[in-house]
């Protein structure tokens, strides 16, 4: 009998005291959306590595259709890393003294701009040489890919807009900060990985 | 978290009773998880009506070909295929995911774990009301030109890519629009009962003590939310097929029709699991409290549900054994696909080991809980003949799979719901439900179940093909012994339909004249328990929020008078 209510004896407890949080409720929100969305681009490159893999004496580009603008979208894609490191500094500033994170984060969204801009030059000059998102499964996964970021992209700078004015009006808090730099991090470190798999 | 004091709390609680939304507006616009829960538990209801009318009008076709179906009239064979698809659909979409994930989760996770609400309650609202409308894109999808999309569930290109194939270019268009509708809603469930589970959790309340249906639906929530990202990206591909004329899935155009089967089962598989295991939590709940014997083996339980879903995402090729997957590949899939059965057997075992020697009293709940373990058990079963590669070439596309999934879903999403239902119906609604004619309609639920599908694991062994419109076309499935066997599977149904009247008359006359239910009717240890039946807005007080002190499952302690010990009781 002694050893079977040793058996049920459980620890004794301190009393507790507060809710366990791991991360900020946004933070973690956030990072489980991105896990979600990883898992989607995961999907789109498999899907594309798959019907590449396909194609017959592996003719990627297809005959007839354009090479895509590598070079060019290699400033793009600089550009586009240089604003996650803005950001980085932006965060560390913001812990300083909150006023002093606004220049960094407007330079990180006139990078953001500037990105998605460019990508849309592209896109229209890419057009204008017939290729289409009909035009073969290469154009296809193109605009797919590259479209679906960009989509992200420009959710990412909304979303930094409006950290950005709640910012100026005094009443973003870290968190909330920190919040939109996890999708801001996730759109900028995706696209080197798009760029190697779309581009080269 | 907000800890106001008690007046601040009293008197917000009196601004949202009389200033806040008014009358119907309250309940379409509330933010609280439990009347969101409910929203969530009506509409699954009213599709589960629709789903189950939709089986009933096609089993009475197989079962008398060509005549006219009692409240539907006569089917043709595109409305047979748009009732079939539309059938899985619903019954998986937007039956069992809002019931059993949605509903359940959305009520118990805040009070199982003593918090107020979910930590994003707006989103959660956001998470309703887009399911809502891809409830509404689904039902309107029926009535369009041409008729509901009839290309299967699954969806498989190149039937479902066009329009020339399918004869329903806008039904395949709107079903795949409220199927992706659906996915966005549990994405924005998903985070919300993950993030809610892991930060919002009473002081005290650890890894350990979190009651295991928690635990089910957050790591259902985990799955979903990690396979469903393929998916998309597949059904965004196929929208683009079906809608710009792109080629993903069209070989004409170099791109590849199996690659959607890969996308859909990345997803689908694990799906399986994310429906069945809260329906194996709540089954755990509820066996422990009705054995009150504390659980057999909990975090052997945890870490072997992990498991499961760790390899449910390495099965999914078993559906693709004859669609030309390389023999060695399916060798790999054949090998996790029955090694997947090892963990679910153990959660079939620690229930038992639960059960064993336990004081067991069989309430209503219990007797769903049993039973879903008894029936669960042969959808398992059956699953190991089709995880095998070989046996599976024979098998594959019988009624035979039919049979095995139904024996595996039914379990979830019907059985799992009423054991959950008739468990926490005191606590939802603030009544008891009649014993009596819970049990009356249980006998009339599973027995009529069984005589449905064994006759359909023996079609599908006879070598039936499922999707057929009419047998009467094929010589060797017309006989008159394979017509029986339909017509035996079709009154069963029909019998089976019948008993859920007993149960929505129970609901109902419980609901507007049932006994008012205590604080805790059954006597359970877990904290939903120690608030008022049903919890006001909050869920308790803010100065009486609950503490933790020990583990869920402390049933019939020898060292205690009595035989529960609520977690929140000081030690």
């Amino acid at each position: 009998m002694a050893t079977e209510s040793a058996a049920h004896e459980i620890e004794q407890r301190p009393e507790p005291v507060s809710r366990p949080k791991i991360l900020a409720d946004g933070v973690m929100g956030m990072l489980l959306f991105v896990f979600a969305e990883i898992m989607m681009f995961a999907g789109l490159i498999s899907a594309h590595r798959i019907v590449r893999s396909q194609v017959a004496g592996e003719m990627w580009p297809p005959y007839g259709q354009p090479r895509l603008p590598v070079q060019e979208t290699a400033v793009n894609t600089a550009a586009l890393l240089v604003s996650g490191i803005v950001l980085v500094f932006a965060h560390l500033a913001f812990k300083k003294e909150a006023s002093r994170a606004r220049l960094p984060i407007l330079i990180a969204l006139l990078l953001g701009l500037f990105f998605v801009g460019s990508q849309g030059a592209e896109w229209v000059a890419l057009l204008g040489e017939g290729l289409t998102i009909q035009s073969s499964t290469y154009g296809g996964f193109f605009y797919l890919i590259v479209g679906a970021h960009g989509l992200h992209a420009i959710a990412a700078i909304l979303a930094l807009g409006w950290a950005s004015f709640e910012l100026y009006k005094g009443r973003l808090t870290g968190s909330q900060l920190a919040t939109v730099s996890v999708f801001w991090y996730f759109v900028v470190l995706l696209w080197p990985v798009l760029y190697l798999i779309v581009y080269l | 978290m907000v800890e106001a004091t008690a007046e601040v709390w009293h008197a917000q609680h009196e601004v949202h009773e009389h200033h806040g939304p008014q009358g119907v507006l309250k309940y379409l616009w509330s933010t609280d998880h439990k009347v969101i829960s409910m929203q969530y538990l009506f509409t699954g209801m009213f599709m589960a009506v629709v789903g189950g009318f939709m089986a009933y009008v096609f089993r009475m076709q197989l079962a008398f070909p060509g005549s006219s179906v009692p409240g539907f009239g006569i089917v043709s064979p595109g409305e047979y295929n748009s009732l079939v698809t539309n059938h899985g659909s619903i019954m998986i979409f937007w039956v069992a995911m809002p019931v059993l994930i949605a509903a359940f989760g959305n009520f118990l996770i805040p009070l199982m774990i003593g918090a107020d609400d979910m930590v994003f309650p707006r989103i959660n609202r956001l998470s309703f009301q887009v399911f809502f409308i891809s409830a509404l894109v689904i039902l309107g999808s029926l009535f369009v030109e041409g008729g509901g999309f009839g290309g299967a569930w699954t969806a498989y290109p190149p039937l479902s890519a066009k329009g020339v194939y399918n004869q329903t270019p806008l039904g395949a268009t709107l079903w795949l629009i409220g199927v992706a509708l659906e996915f966005v809603a549990f994405l924005l469930g998903g985070i919300n009962f993950i993030t809610t589970l892991m930060n919002a959790r009473a002081p005290g309340m650890k890894a350990y003590d979190i009651p295991m249906v928690c635990w089910m639906i957050v790591i259902a929530s985990i799955l979903f939310m990690l396979s469903v990202g393929p998916l998309i990206a597949g059904a965004v591909m196929l929208l683009f097929d079906q809608t710009l004329g792109t080629g993903f899935y069209d070989p004409a155009m170099g791109g590849d029709p199996v690659l959607w089967q890969h996308l859909f089962w990345f997803f689908g598989h694990p799906e399986v699991y994310v429906v069945m295991l809260p329906a194996i939590g709540i089954t755990i709940d509820i066996v422990a409290t009705f054995a009150r014997k504390k659980l057999f083996g909990y975090k052997l339980m945890l870490y072997t549900t992990v498991a499961t879903g760790v390899l449910s995402f390495f099965v999914w090729a078993h559906h693709q054994f004859i669609s030309g997957i390389d023999p060695r590949m399916a060798n790999v899939f054949m090998v996790t696909t029955l090694l997947i059965s090892v963990p679910i057997a153990e959660l079939m075992f620690v229930i038992i080991a639960t059960l064993y020697g336990g004081s067991i009293r069989l309430a209503t709940p219990m007797l769903w809980a049993l039973a879903f373990i008894a029936e669960f058990l042969i959808g398992g079963v059956t699953g190991i003949f089709l995880g095998a590669s070989g046996a599976d070439i024979y098998f594959h596309d019988t009624y035979f799979v039919l049979a095995h999934f139904h024996y595996t879903f039914f379990p979830i999403a019907i059985i799992g719901t009423f054991a959950a239902l008739t468990y926490w119906f005191p606590k939802m609604f603030g009544k008891m439900m009649s014993d009596k004619l819970g049990k009356i309609h249980f006998w009339g639920t599973i027995i009529p179940f069984n005589f449905i599908f064994i006759p359909l694991f023996v079609l599908g062994m006879g070598g039936q093909h499922r999707r057929i419109y009419n047998y009467q076309h094929f010589p060797d499935l017309a006989g008159a012994d394979f017509q029986r066997l339909r017509i035996i599977a079709t009154v069963a149904l029909l019998v089976m339909l019948a008993f859920q009247l007993v149960f929505f008359y129970n609901f109902i006359r419980s609901l507007l004249r049932g006994e008012k239910a205590p604080k805790n009717p059954w006597n359970a240890n877990t904290l939903e328990w120690t608030t008022e039946s049903p919890p006001p807005h909050g869920n308790w007080p803010p100065d009486q929020m609950p503490k933790v002190y020990r583990g869920p499952y402390e049933y019939g302690r020898p060292d205690r008078e009595s035989d529960f010990w609520p977690q929140d009781e000081p030690a």
